[in-house]
């Protein structure tokens, strides 16, 4: 019988199979253990697995990440949850100085492969810091991988490859799409490869770049546009921030001629700017009209009540999508 | 292990003499405070059901550390709270329309009063435990005769930024007073599991500073606690680590089960019935010819009008305009926010595509 899960089903999934298959795999997070996580992405881990591999730690992100460098490099693989991206940042000395570089620094000698899953964006009311996308601090740093699932299927597959992969990976799981919808997952361990992107819907006229939530923005935007101005546009899921799918980009473009990102992360020195760059590195002649930004805007992430006004929506990606044909 | 201070006890007995310590005026205004804020913390969960404000962290239970603590500060002093603190803050001075409309989801409601000095509740854990120390450090060098108060939970005492706190306010002797709020828990994690030390007071000695364990849910101790760091700041003599012990009866927020960690009816019911910090001194003062039934009929009915116009303060505040995200990131806005700002509050093109 084929199942349907939720993405946060589909991630607790990866988890427990892998560390059914790989006794090395172990998680750490603050209230990952008894808790299950505060999101349950966790739950029933700690009753399978004993604390030994599933660990309740201390309130200490540079302490969490840190040893969870060191755990990796003699030999296990430590799986980190970090309860909301902005609470990575006391982490962070530890992820960017010694996670991102033990490999270059030892040469190679020694090596991290750990995941650090954490739930990030906007759209979930959440409190002040609970909605950061600031994918671009990572992306920004050699030696890290950095990706984010929009669907249950490719949460599922890419953390899989992402406990497998040689180097820690920063896994970004968007909060809004925990439990937004259910989709089939295999019940097989399998893998969905890092760095590469997925085509969503195929089109002629437009290429919109998306990932995380905002990839269901981006559908819906084309879905509308189809329908109303019989504008055809090809989606796709970058799936991977780092290494980006230059080719999946480069080609998509060349058939269409125009494109536009859509991230929920600030617009300066976001993504879409690095995006762009490779376009017009690779693919300048190709473009009928600049390639244009529908982004959060260059202030915090605001309080719940507007928040729904700083995230890119069906609506602002059309206009952009129209800018760019009336250009 | 440090012994633990006490004044009260559960019954509603003092265990030493606070003659010419604490007055009868105090003891009546503790309560009082006492009550309005459980009516605001019981008021506050009831608004996130109904869907009226966001998800909350509710404090019931901790009242006697967080009012105890608060009242021993005067106006000019600083007030470093978390997102559970509001008791503190509103004991402080800051409305409870703010406090309101702040969990409502806007940022207007953690202006500080005019004159006062109370810092928006900090989110990420522990970080703000530096920043009294800075402000404290301020005061001293400009030589104004005020305290910091940094509030934390037990969870707070792994981080990093812990340690560099009461390090730096070690080494530069500065006036703050650093109040845990040990309730026992962070969201699911047991003290025990936190930390192998048996308590948080004794790291205090790691700093070369003092640290004192007192009964959080004991506003006597609490106060007189509070009195005697903020003297020793004040004279020059640096920082106090206090550990307030006490429990939080709720959840950690709206937004959280206990019953998954922890044996919460069997647990929250203990500390109700043997420890509950306005009960004690209820009894307290009832024995004392201070309070009865009518006095607290009467305040509660008060405090209870006092409530719904905040309330209705806050729900009358205006309602938040996308443009208001783009005030107050710098002191001039960007060239890229004021073009964002625009194009959001522009209206969506209407014509159609040119074929
Ligand atoms: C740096 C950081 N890490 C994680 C969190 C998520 N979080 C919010 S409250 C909390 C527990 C805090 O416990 P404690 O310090 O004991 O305070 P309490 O909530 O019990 O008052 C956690 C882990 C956070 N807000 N900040």
């Amino acid at each position: 019988m084929k199942r349907k899960l939720t993405m946060i089903q589909a991630i607790t999934e990866a988890m427990d199979q892998k560390m059914a298959e790989d006794s090395r795999v172990m998680l750490l997070g603050e209230d990952v253990g008894v808790n299950g996580g505060v999101f349950r992405a966790t739950e029933n881990l700690l009753q399978k697995y004993g604390s030994d591999r599933v660990v309740d730690t201390p309130l200490a992100e540079a302490g969490i990440i840190g040893a969870a460098i060191g755990l990796a490099m003699n030999g296990l693989i430590p799986v980190v949850e970090i309860q909301f991206l902005a609470f990575i940042y006391p982490g962070f000395e530890q992820i960017v100085s010694h996670a991102a570089r033990m490999r270059y620094r030892t040469r190679g000698q020694y090596h991290v492969p750990m995941v650090i899953r954490t739930p990030y964006g906007a759209g979930i009311r959440g409190p002040e810091l609970h909605s950061e996308s600031v994918e671009t601090f990572f992306a920004h740093v050699p030696g890290l991988k950095v990706v984010a699932p929009s669907t249950p299927y490719d949460a599922k597959g890419l953390l899989i490859a992402a406990m497998e992969d040689p180097d820690p990976v920063i896994f970004l799981e968007p909060t809004k799409l925990y439990r937004a919808f259910k989709e089939e997952v295999p019940e097989e361990l399998y893998r969905v490869p890092i760095g590469k992107a997925k085509v969503v819907r195929e089109g002629t006229d437009l290429s919109i770049f998306a990932w995380g939530a905002m990839l269901r923005v981006a559908d819906e935007a084309a879905k509308q546009i189809e329908r109303e101005q019989g504008v055809s546009c090809e989606v796709i899921d970058l799936r991977t921030i780092y290494p980006l799918d230059r080719d999946a980009i480069v080609e998509s473009v060349k058939k269409t001629g125009r494109a536009i990102v859509v991230h929920e992360a600030h617009k300066t020195a976001g993504m879409g700017a690095e995006i762009i760059s490779i376009i017009n590195d690779e693919a300048l002649i190709y473009l009928k009209a600049p390639v244009k930004r529908i982004t959060g805007f260059d202030v915090p992430v605001p309080q719940f009540s507007i928040e729904d006004d700083y995230l890119p929506t069906p609506g602002r990606v059309m206009s952009g999508i129209m800018e760019t044909f009336t250009y | 292990m440090s012994p633990l201070y006490q004044v009260l006890t559960p019954e509603g007995e003092l265990v030493q003499d606070i003659k010419g310590q604490l007055d009868q005026e105090t003891m009546i205004k503790m309560y009082e405070n006492m009550a309005l804020v459980r009516l605001f913390d019981r008021k506050s969960i009831n608004l996130q059901r109904q869907g009226r404000m966001g998800t909350y962290a509710p404090f019931e239970g901790q009242e006697a550390s967080q009012v105890g603590s608060a009242m021993a500060l005067t106006p000019g002093d600083w007030l470093f709270p978390t997102y559970r603190d509001h008791a503190a803050a509103i004991v402080h001075g800051q409305s409870m329309a703010r406090v309101f409309l702040y969990w409502m989801g806007h940022m207007e409601g953690s202006i500080s009063p005019k004159n006062l000095n109370i810092m928006p509740p900090c989110v990420p854990i522990a970080t703000q435990m530096v920043h009294a120390v800075g402000t404290a450090w301020a005061s001293k060098l400009q030589n104004e005769k005020h305290v910091s108060l940094a509030y934390f939970g037990d969870g707070a005492t792994s981080e990093g930024d812990f340690h560099e706190a009461l390090n730096f306010a070690g080494v530069f002797k500065t006036p703050t007073v650093f109040f845990c709020q040990n309730n026992g828990f962070a969201i699911s994690v047991p003290f025990s599991q936190q930390s192998a030390s048996k308590t948080i007071a004794q790291r205090a000695a790691a700093y070369d500073i003092p640290g004192v364990r007192v009964d959080g849910n004991d506003i006597f101790a609490v106060w007189l606690t509070m009195k005697k760091a903020v003297e020793r700041a004040l004279a020059g003599e640096g920082p106090t680590l206090i550990e307030a012990i006490t429990f939080r009866y709720g959840a950690h927020t709206t937004a959280d089960d206990p019953k998954k960690y922890r044996d919460q009816e069997t647990l929250s019911e203990e500390w109700r019935q043997e420890r509950d910090p306005l009960q004690r001194l209820r009894m307290y003062l009832e024995k004392q010819g201070l309070w009865d039934e009518t006095k607290e009929s009467e305040f509660i009915a008060t405090a209870g009008a006092k409530i719904d116009a905040a309330l209705a303060e806050a729900e009358s505040y205006p309602k938040s305009r996308p443009e208001d995200m783009f005030k107050h990131v710098y002191a001039e806005p960007t060239w890229m926010a004021t073009e964002q700002e625009s194009e959001l509050v522009k209206p969506a093109k209407q014509e159609g595509i040119p074929a």
